[in-house]
């Protein structure tokens, strides 16, 4: 365990890397260099830097520690009629007739000893955890030499985990804001995954981009004079973005609770919102973006409703569970102790503890530990938060144990709260048991036995299996379950929104407006694969009517998506729609239980959808159009786009040599048509035949949207002469990103030493023959050299690298790695309980393990094989050779063509359903507030005003005014009065001074008299 | 007993010294040249000092010692001395800005 202890903080600084390339952008950007060139640099230092970081954390960290954990192959399961038994119990309920076949059980006896053993291994490996109450918890612990066990013929693993605490925001009660990580090997294979694919579009972008350096004239802006808007660049504003993005997005994926993740996604959402407005002038891209935004915002309401079910009825966010220990030293137990060996949890010390931060359940139950000077505090329900205190030396320690949300939903068969069930079944977790039935029966049940017992233990003892029974039958009856479902369907709306599913897929497309680096990261390997990642981190949590939910909503998308696909002219819209449509398949995938498969469509459709975004970036840059009938021809002028899209084309088509090798698309896609396969096998309903023809059909669809794309632009006569003529190769900085995600889209997903032999192969025999080939223009007196000599280095460069690649795996192979490639990983990472099978509740289906689809795997690779080779041979038929003409065909589905011209009616539909009567609305309510609360308060403010106003005239002008007036001018009269005999000569004065004191004396006199009379 | 043929009392001093006064203010109150409203003033003071000097009479109060009234009517002769000085300087001040020493004309500080 030693290595995973510090790979939080590696996969930490990767998270922070762009984020302060972000800050640094942010208050220098436009000074670094000149116009912000240094920016670019900045941003691919850094996420060059948290892509190093990622592969460290991968290779020197993870893959050491588990290595033995990874599993080459799925173990095989048991035929299907062995055990009956075990699924009754697992479900807790009778109801099940037993021949139902279930393909999850074992014997749940022998596992749940060897989960206890991880137990034990587990504690004793945190004890000495180092940093305190960021804790370090590895609940379940490794397996330990389950690898060798090949004789049990269907062993499950827990999932391998490393969770904890960066930092806690805050404590509002039971809620815990923290920032917190969940490392398990998908986040580690996610990580490496975004972090190499954002390194590469920052390098490409540096190249895309060179026209925001200077003065960028924007010609889809038309001023009111009728010119064309010229601006400064924004070069640096671009990647500041872009930093910000990758560090939204690698949070999202090291988010430890699912507050952290929402705060992530909004912050992924408003990103997506900067760089799709990129060009904020056109007012496309400002509708575009505020679309994208507002769309998302329609699921992330529904995800708060599953957010506020999680914590509204687990009082947690965490995903896993939180081991936590706290030193206190200025409590003493000895008062206590009398009281604690009772069994109560006296009120002085409950307080003392919640200042401590140990979070106890309301009511709790203390049992003294055999060993030593411990007690035990225990809620009445079955994953509550417990705690044991201990007295060491002079001071108290509290480990305390917070139970995620992972470990309530699917408890492993030590902790399940019906005291027995097969392990990682799903479960109702108790405390949504008694928020749908009454939160107040706990209290009440241990008031009742309080007052009952005079023995507190007695009391807990009773309160305890009286509380189990209710929680029991409760459960059996099906209390709780709806909330599993709101919070499922809740988060699954959030990656709805996300992940541009049926029926919020309408943003996806208009996102387009942003520049292409920005489509091929944000929309097709990070923004969008966020929702995905999200269905696959939280699939433990969703009931078998949510999978239903998920399952539905991308297969419509699926179907509906490529379809719209076929008719798109726009390049990167056809991209687009491609996308929206393998994101469908994921959802399927995961949907109908197959979380390897959806997650390694994650991860290869990451790597060749970015590629063919940057390939028609690429071309995009070289005709200054996106309208593929512009196209045509351009084989010849950019040799190395071509070939690295038909990589891409011929990887998200699945094409593949059956069963020998193939590309990447190839494995993830015949996963998951095995899936869909195996779920048609177990139901015998419509439902899984419709999910298994879509998804086979699309498949086919899939190879002939792309193709056809292929050649409308690389194949042919160019259509747009002028524009070929003009045509040139991308930049160094645009091809190498190119060439390098080529490679990865070929490989990702290999596992076989067979297939790099096969592939290095191949790769030689191409690169001799392109030497060869155009060394021949290379001798002199021949007038193309120039050209056709420097493409032939162009195309020998990718050629060489992969050479150098298949190399590095051979060799990494050949050194006893066998086991370290991508689906291994994953089914590393696969989450307790997506190896048990599910029947819904509701409805009559069952989900079938994934190692299942094995059975079906020769039919499927065929039928695989076959639909992506029609649908190319269909494109080929058509837009290569000609021999059915496009407009024919067009002319024959002419309803159809229209319907998917205008992409189903959906934005039209929208129109109508929401926009309009949301017009109306406004109408009306703008309409009121005019008539009825604007002329309410207009009406005050008159009344007000003529108030004031006489106010003003008769009290303040007329009687104050008039008063003050009035005085000053007496005064002034007075003065006017008295300047007269201010004369000035001297003998004026001296007659007044007589006079004066004549009639001082006069009236002295006479007062004298009249007071003596 | 008239006035005139009882003996001399101060009541008769004081009938002296307010003739004298009234004579001074009417003097100061007519006369235009500045000089002879200085004499005017002289006399004022004159009809002042004779009244304190009847006021300080033995005849009027037996603990007199009868000279107190002398006393500040020294006093008041050489604040006259003082004050005539410094009226006369003013007064040829006053010459030689406006070439006269008529009082009329002295009006600058009228309201």
């Amino acid at each position: 365990m030693g290595a995973t202890e510090y790979i939080h903080y590696m996969l930490g600084a990767a998270v922070l890397l762009p984020l302060l390339s972000f800050f640094l952008i942010l208050i220098a950007g436009p000074k670094m260099g000149k116009a912000g060139v240094g920016a670019g640099y900045v941003a691919m230092v850094s996420i060059f830097g948290s892509a190093a970081l990622s592969f460290a954390a991968l290779f020197f960290m993870w893959l050491p520690a588990h290595r033995e954990a990874l599993e080459k192959h799925d173990p095989h399961l048991p035929p299907h009629d062995d055990h009956h038994s075990v699924v009754v119990r697992s479900q807790g309920s009778d109801e099940h007739s037993p021949d139902e076949h279930s393909p999850d059980e074992h014997s749940s006896d022998e596992h749940s000893d060897a989960v206890h053993e991880h137990e034990d291994d587990g504690h004793a490996g945190h004890g000495d955890s180092s940093h305190g109450v960021g804790d370090q918890s590895e609940a379940h612990g490794h397996a330990d030499g389950h690898a060798d066990d090949h004789g049990e013929p269907y062993q499950e693993k827990p999932n391998v985990f490393v969770s904890g605490v960066y930092y806690t925001l805050g404590k509002f009660g039971n809620l815990r804001l923290e920032i917190s990580y969940y490392i398990d090997s998908l986040t580690v294979t996610m990580f490496c995954m975004v972090t190499l694919i954002a390194s590469m579009i920052h390098l490409y972008a540096t190249g895309y981009m060179h026209d925001e350096l200077e003065d960028y004239t924007d010609h889809d802006v038309t001023l009111s004079d009728g010119s064309a808007l010229t601006r400064p660049g924004r070069y640096s504003r671009f990647f500041q973005s872009l930093s910000l993005f990758c560090f939204s997005m690698l949070g999202l994926v090291l988010a430890g609770n699912i507050a952290m993740v929402f705060v992530f996604w909004e912050l992924v959402g408003i990103c997506s919102y900067f760089l799709i407005g990129f060009y904020i002038e056109r007012k496309s891209a400002s509708t575009a973006a505020n679309k994208a935004f507002i769309v998302n915002r329609v699921g992330d309401f529904g995800m708060i409703i599953g957010l506020m079910a999680l914590w509204g009825s687990l009082g947690t966010f965490a995903f896993g569970d939180a081991q936590q220990t706290t030193e206190i030293s200025d409590l003493s137990l000895a008062a206590y102790e009398d009281q604690l060996d009772n069994g109560e949890l006296p009120t002085e010390l409950r307080t003392h503890l919640a200042q401590h931060d140990v979070v106890l359940p309301r009511h709790a139950a203390v049992v003294r530990q055999p060993e030593g000077t411990s007690w035990a505090i225990s809620g009445f329900l079955s994953r509550d938060a417990s705690a044991i205190l201990s007295v060491e030396g002079d001071h108290v320690s509290v480990e305390s144990h917070l139970p995620g949300i992972f470990s309530q939903v699917r408890p492993d068969g030590e902790h399940h709260p019906d005291g027995e069930g097969s392990a990682y079944d799903l479960v109702t977790p108790d405390g949504m048991v008694h928020s749908s039935i009454d939160g107040m029966i706990v209290d009440r049940v241990v008031a009742d036995h309080s007052v009952m017992f005079t023995d507190v233990k007695m009391a807990n003892q009773a309160s305890a299996s009286e509380i189990g029974s209710q929680t029991r039958q409760a459960r059996a009856a099906g209390f709780g379950y709806w909330l599993l479902i709101v919070a499922g369907v809740g988060i699954f709306c959030g990656c709805v929104g996300k992940s541009a599913q049926f029926p919020l897929h309408v943003w996806l497309p208009d996102a387009m407006e942003g520049p292409t680096p920005v489509s091929a990261l944000v929309h097709s390997a990070t923004m969008v694969a966020a929702g995905v990642y999200l269905v696959g981190r939280f699939f433990p949590v969703f009931a078998p009517e949510v999978l239903l939910v998920i399952a539905s909503a991308g297969c419509i998308t699926l179907f509906m998506a490529a379809t719209i696909a076929i008719t798109a002219t726009d390049i990167k819209r056809v991209l687009a729609y491609s996308t929206v449509s393998q994101l469908g398949y994921m959802m399927l995938a995961l949907g109908i239980g197959g979380w390897i498969a959806g997650m390694m469509h994650l991860i290869t459709h990451a790597f060749f959808k970015s590629l063919l975004f940057m390939c028609s970036g690429s071309v995009i840059h070289a005709v200054h159009t996106n309208e593929m009938p512009e196209m045509g021809g351009l084989w010849k002028k950019m040799p190395v786009t071509a070939f690295t899209m038909l990589i891409g084309c011929l990887a998200i088509a699945g094409i593949s040599i059956p069963f020998v090798v193939g590309f990447s698309g190839y494995y993830s896609k015949d996963m998951i048509l095995e899936q869909a396969a195996s779920f048609m096998g177990h139901n015998h309903s419509m439902l899984g035949s419709v999910f298994f023809v879509a998804a086979s059909g699309g498949a086919a669809i899939t190879a002939f949207y792309m193709f056809r794309m292929w050649f409308l632009t690389f194949v042919g006569t160019p259509r747009n002469q002028h524009r070929y003529e003009h045509a040139h190769e991308s930049p160094k900085a645009m091809y190498i990103p190119l060439v390098v995600i080529s490679v990865f889209a070929v490989v990702v997903a290999w596992s076989e030493r067979v297939e790099l032999v096969i592939g290095a192969m191949v790769a030689i025999a191409i690169s001799l023959f392109v030497f060869w080939k155009f060394r021949q223009p290379a001798e002199p007196g021949l007038d193309h050299e120039n050209d056709h000599g420097s493409h032939g280095n162009l195309i020998c460069l990718p050629l060489v690298l992969s050479v150098l690649v298949f190399v590095v795996g051979i060799t990494w192979f050949s050194a006893g790695n066998e086991n370290v490639v991508l689906s291994s990983l994953l089914r590393q990472a696969r989450p307790d309980g997506a190896l048990n099978a599910m029947e819904g509740k509701l409805v009559d289906l069952t989900w079938p393990a994934e190692p299942y689809a094995h059975d079906y795997k020769t039919p499927v690779t065929i039928l695989a094989t076959l639909t992506a080779w029609f649908g190319l041979g269909l494109a080929t038929v058509m837009y290569a050779l000609g021999w059915l003409s496009p407009s024919d065909v067009r002319k024959g589905f002419e309803p159809i063509y229209n319907f998917l011209l205008n992409k189903w009616w959906f934005d039209e539909l929208y129109e109508l359903i929401w926009i309009r009567p949301t017009h109306a609305i406004s109408r009306v309510i703008s309409a009121c507030d005019k008539h009825g609360l604007d002329a309410l308060v207009d009406g005050s403010a008159r009344v007000t005003k003529w108030i004031a106003n006489m106010w003003d005239s008769l009290v303040d002008r007329r009687l104050l005014d008039g008063s003050i007036g009035w005085v000053a001018s007496v005064t002034y009269a007075i003065g006017l009065f008295l300047r007269r005999f201010q004369t000035g000569k001297l003998r004026h004065y001296v007659v007044f001074i007589v006079m004066g004191t004549i009639i001082v004396f006069v009236l002295v006199s006479l007062t004298r008299s009249l007071l003596a009379m | 007993m008239g006035f005139f043929d009882q003996p001399l009392t101060v009541s008769h001093y004081l009938v002296i010294g307010a003739v004298l006064f009234v004579m001074g203010v009417i003097c100061m109150a007519t006369k235009r040249n500045a000089i002879g409203v200085l004499m005017g003033i002289e006399l004022v003071l004159n009809g002042a000092n004779v009244n304190f000097v009847a006021f300080g009479s033995k005849y009027l109060r037996e603990s007199s010692l009868g000279l107190d009234g002398q006393l500040i009517a020294l006093f008041v002769i050489v604040l006259a001395a003082g004050e005539a000085a410094v009226a006369l300087a003013i007064a040829l001040n006053f010459y030689n800005n406006h070439a006269t020493i008529d009082v009329d004309n002295a009006d600058e500080l009228k309201g």
